[in-house]
């Protein structure tokens, strides 16, 4: 292989820079963080993702020092963070609102965190402007915060915080204040800087598709747990679970019962309906109790739709077209099961929309193959 | 709404002049020639002069400047102490009472704060003079800085604090080099109200000064107990004066420094869009 994979987290001999071991946040009566343990790996682009109010925040402050956990440890490069100030960490962050000063110009925000290291004047000098140029903004260095525009506030936080070459950059939420297509460019910005300079970041995000891009691993958390940690693409094709499965992208969900049958499973889902199958890839763990509930998850892009029943395949429904949305690249066909479920299907419009087969009320067949699906406990 | 009509030039005409009409009459008869403050006698600035060369007029000035400048600071100081600990320390025992007591003096008669410092001053056998005023100007001015420095502290970002912790500095130097600079404008007012406040005072004042220190309103009221003097009324013109060119300064300021900021972000938003 030409290039080495870069996974740390698969080698046991690499030492993890940052560690919580069982950590609890408690803030009065609510727990922000339910005793994690998590590893973070030197290099890394880790991601924590999850909805508003699932202490990703809470964990990243945590780092920064800013909140001291309640029960548990923290370990960054192996030495206990207890205690210690956020000025005398190796870690710095970059803010959801960039706090840039607004007193200062954009050269003395950069500068301002080398001032406090009392480093001599030149070599002062010489760290701005590489920063400066990093992050191109060599020509706005004498403007303030506020006669830049939003893009270029994003990068001057970014060197700010790049400036002291922190062990750990922290960045919470660092794209959510721009607009769609800005916030694209700078995804991959961010992880060129971040390769450029061999800094570990963890980023904090609610927007699956950033985490997606960026992310070397992600960790997605639920009401103070860490539901799972992998990396995108396991995140995405083996979810361990129906909320995992359900954050991240489109999913369809089908409940069934499960029953074990050679190498997969079994799932009788509704009543006079030939029951689906799947099979389970290699080290895939499924846990299902024999006969137990179980949620079939399926990806639409998985699903196939055809106008007649096809044969040889794992799995077949037959359905009505509901609703299709037409995304340009894509379409996406909403279709009803004879019990009432709703799954959908898409598919890549390869032709011109003229041509396309199925329209609304259409009576269709939908099918996928038995790797296709993956069978969740809960 | 921006129609004219004849109602609202009234209502403009009055409100104004319930204003601003005494002032206007104490100006004009400020230039009377004659010693009666009724007759207008013609036009005159011979009571400016007189009054520059009244001894006891100028000492009282004297004395209210330096207990205004010393007061207002001292008052500016402890006010944005007491306005950081109510903003930022978050819950603690006793915080509304804490707070509620801050504001007190704010609702309290002058005439019960002024005799409640008397009798500590008396107590503790304080001589009273310049320093029982100053440190009475300080007690009740206090109260208003810190209100004007706790309103500007709500809206103040605290992650900008938070960066400057971030970026290595204590808790001192983030206030030091990030917070003070970005609230000054607000100390800044607290400090004029203070010097105003301090400048007007004329109950409390009365309270806690002795024989050896008179200030400027003082002076007024008990010249004017016996009778009004035209060098009186060049005096409070001298005082108007001061006050308007120091209003019109500062909102002409403003203005101007917010125009630029509104100038500097349209063209910022230009470059980029």
């Amino acid at each position: 292989m030409a290039v080495p994979v870069f996974a740390p987290w698969e080698d046991p001999t690499q030492k993890p820079l940052i560690q919580f071991k069982g950590v609890t946040k408690r803030f009065g009566d609510f727990t922000a963080i339910d005793n994690q343990t998590l590893d973070i790996y030197t290099r890394e682009f880790f991601a924590l993702l999850g909805p508003s109010g699932c202490g990703k925040t809470t964990m990243m402050r945590m780092l920064a020092g800013f909140e001291q956990p309640t029960e548990g440890q923290i370990l960054i490069g192996g030495i206990d963070m207890k205690g210690v100030p956020p000025n005398e960490r190796e870690v710095n962050m970059m803010f959801q609102s960039y706090a840039l000063f607004p007193h200062l110009s954009v050269w003395e925000n950069i500068a301002f965190g080398l001032r406090r290291m009392g480093q001599p004047k030149d070599e002062l000098e010489a760290r701005v402007e590489e920063m400066l140029r990093l992050t191109r903004l060599t020509k706005f260095a004498r403007r303030k915060p506020h006669q830049i525009s939003g893009g270029q506030r994003q990068r001057v936080a970014l060197a700010r915080s790049l400036a002291r070459a922190p062990k750990l950059l922290l960045l919470d939420e660092p794209l959510g204040a721009l607009d769609k297509k800005l916030r694209e460019e700078t995804q991959f910005e961010l992880m060129d800087i971040q390769e450029k300079t061999g800094t570990t970041f963890v980023i904090v995000t609610h927007d699956q598709e950033e985490a997606m891009t960026v992310a070397s691993r992600i960790a997605v958390m639920d009401e103070g747990c860490v539901i799972q940690v992998a990396t995108p693409a396991t995140i995405y094709e083996a979810p361990n679970s129906v909320y995992v499965a359900d954050f991240i992208g489109d999913v369809n969900i089908i409940e069934g019962a499960a029953k074990r049958a050679g190498t997969g499973y079994e799932i009788t889902w509704a009543e006079g309906e030939a029951p689906l199958h799947t099979r389970k890839e290699e080290g895939e763990i499924v846990a299902i109790p024999e006969g137990g509930k179980a949620y079939l998850a399926i990806r639409p892009e998985k699903v196939a739709i055809h106008a007649d029943k096809p044969q040889g395949v794992a799995n077949a429904v037959q359905g009505k077209i509901i609703d299709v949305a037409y995304l340009g690249n894509l379409s996406t066909y909403h279709v009803r099961l004879a019990n009432g479920t709703m799954v959908r299907a898409q598919t890549a419009n390869t032709r011109r929309l003229a041509l396309r087969p199925f329209t609304w009320e259409d009576t269709v067949w939908l099918s996928w193959t038995d790797t296709a699906a993956i069978l969740l406990a809960e | 709404m921006r129609r004219f009509t004849w109602f609202n030039a009234t209502s403009l005409t009055l409100g104004f002049a319930f204003l601003y009409m005494p002032m206007v009459i104490l100006v004009i008869y400020s230039f009377n020639e004659s010693k009666l403050v009724t007759v207008w006698a013609g036009f005159s600035t011979k009571w400016y002069g007189e009054l520059m060369q009244n001894q006891a007029f100028l000492d009282a000035a004297w004395v209210t400047l330096k207990v205004g400048v010393a007061a207002s600071t001292l008052a500016t100081v402890l006010g944005t102490m007491a306005a950081l600990v109510l903003v930022r320390a978050g819950r603690f025992p006793g915080r509304t009472l804490f707070s509620g007591m801050i504001y007190a003096p704010l609702v309290m008669p002058e005439v019960i704060t002024g005799l409640s410092l008397l009798l500590l001053f008396i107590s503790l056998g304080v001589d009273r003079g310049v320093f029982t005023i100053i440190l009475a100007h300080t007690t009740f001015a206090m109260c208003y800085v810190s209100v004007v420095v706790s309103s500007r502290l709500v809206t103040f970002d605290q992650s900008l604090e938070e960066a400057a912790l971030d970026l290595g500095c204590s808790a001192f130097t983030a206030f030091r080099l990030v917070t003070l600079p970005i609230i000054a404008p607000a100390v800044v007012s607290g400090w004029l109200l203070a010097f105003t406040l301090s400048l007007d005072d004329l109950v409390i004042a009365s309270f806690t000064a002795g024989p050896s220190a008179t200030t400027l309103p003082i002076k007024i009221f008990s010249a004017v107990r016996l009778g009004v003097s035209p060098e009186i009324n060049a005096l409070c013109t001298l005082m108007i004066a001061i006050v308007a060119i120091g209003v019109i300064g500062t909102s002409i300021g403003t203005k101007r420094a917010a125009l630029r900021q509104k100038r500097d972000e349209q063209a910022a938003a230009r470059a980029t869009g």
